[in-house]
């Protein structure tokens, strides 16, 4: 058996679009060389200015060149282990970040890669590689060493598991491929609105935006054109449920977008899949055909005339903020992925200004089954706000991480008694952006009411550090910030500082209530989400575990965030010193 | 339904279409702003203009008035918020201003008088930042950019021109020039564009006419930013501010 290389983007129906072309350009000369940026520019007919700014906007794109062999290790707390990334950098004698001087391996970090439930995980030139162990890495050290291709590789590093373990309404049964779409086109795409209303469907992406409501507003909006998008930017750290749905049910979640496109009148949709999973492109494509084959999309979908439905794949390239809805729509637009002004809305000025509805993968694939299955049959399950199923993607120190389906309403204590997590201290709800919960409040239920969530569980057992984990998170922010608003551009590598100093053993009681003060001000006035939620893990830290953050603080009135000792770094890297004598404590 | 809203209590009336930044000026009320400039497609990211709308946080400059909306402008909290946002904005760049041919002219300084900021406060960034002398008549310095996209839009809007966009992200976002070298001698900028003036800071500055009004006569020595941006006051700005 052998691995599939990547499939050429230049090969994709949206070959041309600015973000393909710079992935094709990055994996043809291993960096996007500045000679090549007018050539594109006026090819693409872009300004060279836009060119230029993408590339230094998503992470996958470099100005100088990276190794044959460009590593990326994960550096979210369930899939992330950059003790392994220390030990590869030793064997491999390279510097994090910095490409060896034979040009051959580079290596470095990257936000979470929605391997949470099989890590510790890496990319491998764009290559996902799971259930890493520090066994491996000599072996991995000789095959980059050797320069062995990666279709040469042991094929079972680059597997990828489901990891289902409780199904429910959506992840149960298989439905055969057009049930949805023929359901409806037996009736009318005034029915299917009327049963997606019924069900009481909300956004799955977690901020639980009606479904219907949505679709209405879009079909009902005055524009030329209307278009839906399935976001599968699945950034979220602990993230990993629409990586199993593109995996194991991308056709019914391609039908809920014909679905909606019925309803909304779009004759094209867009698949944006995060750069992280380029690993499924194979299999999407594939199943776009296969649909394409069976007229499930195309033109006259099911002999219906003038249904005609088309689906395009943009692949991210390593952005968090691009799961935004309207970053999304900016990415899409080839830009970078800044937050727009809101008003107005994407339903009535979407993509190219256009009326467009963005779904979660999750929200597509509820859709479907309501179309086969109805309304009601929705809407029997989950509370009386929050109906249905959620699919939650369950990591960390439990002992069976994966995939579990149940309806809305279980508390968190039946859920880690389900996976196994009952030694857990802490749990964070919905990923960094989300909720810490502590012990005390396990009888929490999962629900748009109570803790909202777009399925990310993340397990803290006893022995976790929780000021790390949060440390972790505030990073994690400080480097996903787009960079528009003051508040998040410039307070959440604030934050970053401050944490940073504590967790050094420098803080003090002062510089933790400057920490809450700024925190308060990015949380209440940045401008999109991104930079509402980041200040959430540290603000609950301290609330329901302040013990955690004044165990490490000074007992003294103000210490400076300068250090003498760490300002020497530079002048002992210099002259190779870094004996006792060349510290000043 | 009458078209008018309330401003720390008081009413005043709005056109259908203005944001709430459009009613207070027109009503001369002044709410601090810094990338904000009427004519210009309103942008909300330096959230100076923050105000609080029916308990909600906004950005004054974008969010369109609606009939008996109730905003807080000049509240003590609010004032707070905005000294911090100062503060941050000068941390995130180098500012030097006893060094800068703009001080006295630079609504960022007049802005931190404005909220009796005395210091940055926070930990400076110090960023690592290009100087960009290339044009013959116009110098581009980083360190001072806050990134508020005035010569962005005003390139674009006003002198038909695309000079300038903003690259990168987060913290490391920095202005960039849309020429094949990225140089701004390489562009098509020209000293009677728009976008040649219109920095509220120092990063784009006219060469050759550095001190040319003397400290003391400047813009901010003789308004404060309050009568200067609520424009009522017939002032004339000096050589480098951004009328």
């Amino acid at each position: 058996m052998h691995l599939a290389p990547l499939p050429s983007l230049a090969k994709q129906p949206s070959a041309d679009h600015l973000l393909h072309r710079l992935h094709q350009l990055q994996e043809h000369h291993r960096y996007i060389p500045a000679e090549t940026l007018a050539p594109l520019a006026a090819e693409l007919g872009l300004p060279i200015s836009q060119i230029e700014a993408v590339i230094d906007f998503y992470n996958f794109f470099h100005r100088t060149p990276r190794g044959c062999f460009d590593i990326l290790f994960s550096n979210c707390t369930s899939c992330g282990d950059l003790a392994l990334m220390q030990q590869l950098c030793e064997l491999l004698d390279v510097q994090p970040g910095v490409t060896r001087a034979d040009g051959k391996v580079s290596i470095d970090q990257t936000s979470c890669v929605g391997m949470c439930d099989q890590g510790a995980a890496a990319l491998v030139n764009g290559r996902t590689l799971t259930k890493l162990t520090t066994e491996q890495l000599p072996q991995l050290t000789a095959l980059v060493n050797t320069a062995t291709p990666l279709d040469a590789w042991p094929v079972g590093w680059f597997s990828v598991q489901d990891n289902i373990r409780h199904a429910g309404l959506l992840i149960n049964d298989a439905l055969p491929a057009g049930a949805g779409l023929r359901a409806v086109l037996q009736t009318d795409a005034d029915q299917l609105l009327a049963e997606i209303k019924q069900s009481g469907l909300r956004g799955r992406g977690g901020a639980g935006f009606n479904t219907a409501l949505k679709w209405q507003l879009c079909r009902a909006a005055d524009a030329p054109e209307h278009y839906v998008v399935c976001n599968a930017d699945e950034g979220e750290p602990g993230t990993f449920k629409d990586r199993v749905l593109l995996t194991s049910f991308a056709q019914q979640v391609f039908e809920g977008m014909a679905l909606c496109a019925y309803v909304i009148n779009a004759r094209h949709g867009f698949l944006y899949l995060r750069g992280e999973y380029r690993y499924l492109l194979p299999s999407l494509e594939a199943t776009l055909a296969e649909m394409h084959a069976t007229n499930l999309l195309g033109e006259n979908i099911l002999k219906q005339p003038g249904f005609d439905f088309d689906i395009s794949i943009v692949l991210g390239a390593g952005a968090y903020i691009c799961g935004e809805e309207s970053s999304l729509l900016e990415s899409l637009e080839q830009k970078r992925g800044v937050a727009r002004v809101r008003p107005p809305f994407p339903v009535t000025h979407g993509y190219r200004g256009q009326s467009t509805v963005v779904d979660n993968v999750e929200t597509l694939l509820a859709a479907t089954h309501i179309a086969v299955h109805g309304g009601q049959w929705f809407r029997d399950h989950g509370t009386a706000q929050s109906a249905g199923t959620k699919i939650l993607s369950v990591s960390g120190d439990c002992t069976a991480p994966g995939i579990y389906e149940f309806p809305f309403g279980i508390s968190l204590q039946t859920l880690l008694e389900t996976c196994g997590g009952l030694d857990a201290q802490a749990v964070q709800v919905g990923g960094p952006s989300g909720t810490l919960v502590s012990r005390e409040e396990f009888g929490r239920k999962l629900a748009f009411e109570d803790l909202a969530t777009g399925g990310s569980i993340m397990v803290y057992g006893a022995q976790r550090d929780l000021l790390a984990v949060v440390r972790n998170f505030t990073h994690f922010f400080a480097h996903e910030s787009c960079g528009f608003c003051t508040p998040c551009r410039v307070g959440t590598p604030l934050l970053r500082k401050y944490i940073d100093k504590i967790a050094a053993g420098h803080g003090t009681a002062y510089d933790r209530e400057e920490m809450v003060r700024l925190g308060k001000l990015v949380k209440r006035r940045s401008h999109c989400g991104l930079g509402q939620t980041a200040a959430n893990p540290l603000l609950d830290l301290l609330e329901k575990f302040p013990q955690v953050c004044s165990e490490r603080l000074l007992h003294q009135d103000y210490e400076p965030f300068f250090n003498l000792d760490a300002a020497l770094a530079t002048t002992r890297d210099l002259t190779h010193r870094d004996d006792a004598e060349a510290h000043l404590s | 339904m009458s078209h008018t809203l309330f401003i720390d209590g008081l009413e005043i009336p709005f056109a259908p279409g203005q944001t709430i930044m459009d009613a207070a000026l027109a009503a001369g009320i002044y709410i601090p702003h810094l990338c904000h400039k009427p004519g210009l497609t309103p942008h909300g990211s330096c959230k100076l203009c923050t105000v609080d709308v029916d308990g909600r946080s906004a950005a004054a400059c974008t969010l369109p008035a609606t009939a008996g909306m109730k905003v807080d402008n000049h509240t003590p909290a609010l004032q707070e918020v905005r000294k911090t946002l100062v503060q941050m904005l000068f941390v995130e760049g180098n500012h030097l201003c006893p060094t800068c041919s703009k001080t006295g002219d630079c609504t960022l300084q007049a802005l931190g008088y404005h909220f009796g900021m005395l210091d940055g406060h926070f930990p400076p960034f110090y960023p690592l930042r290009e100087i960009d002398a290339s044009h013959p008549d116009i110098v581009l310095d980083r360190d001072r950019c806050v990134l508020c996209e005035l010569c962005v839009r005003a390139s674009r809007e006003q002198d038909g021109k695309n000079v300038f966009a903003i690259g990168g992200r987060g913290a490391a976002s920095h202005l960039i020039v849309n020429s094949p070298s990225g140089k701004l001698g390489d562009s098509d900028l020209t000293l009677d564009d728009a976008a040649a003036h219109i920095c509220p800071v120092g990063a784009i500055l006219p060469k050759n006419h550095g001190h040319e009004i003397p400290i003391g006569r400047r813009t901010f020595d003789l308004h404060s930013v309050t009568e200067a941006d609520v424009a009522h006051v017939g002032l004339q700005k000096t050589e480098h501010h951004d009328e």
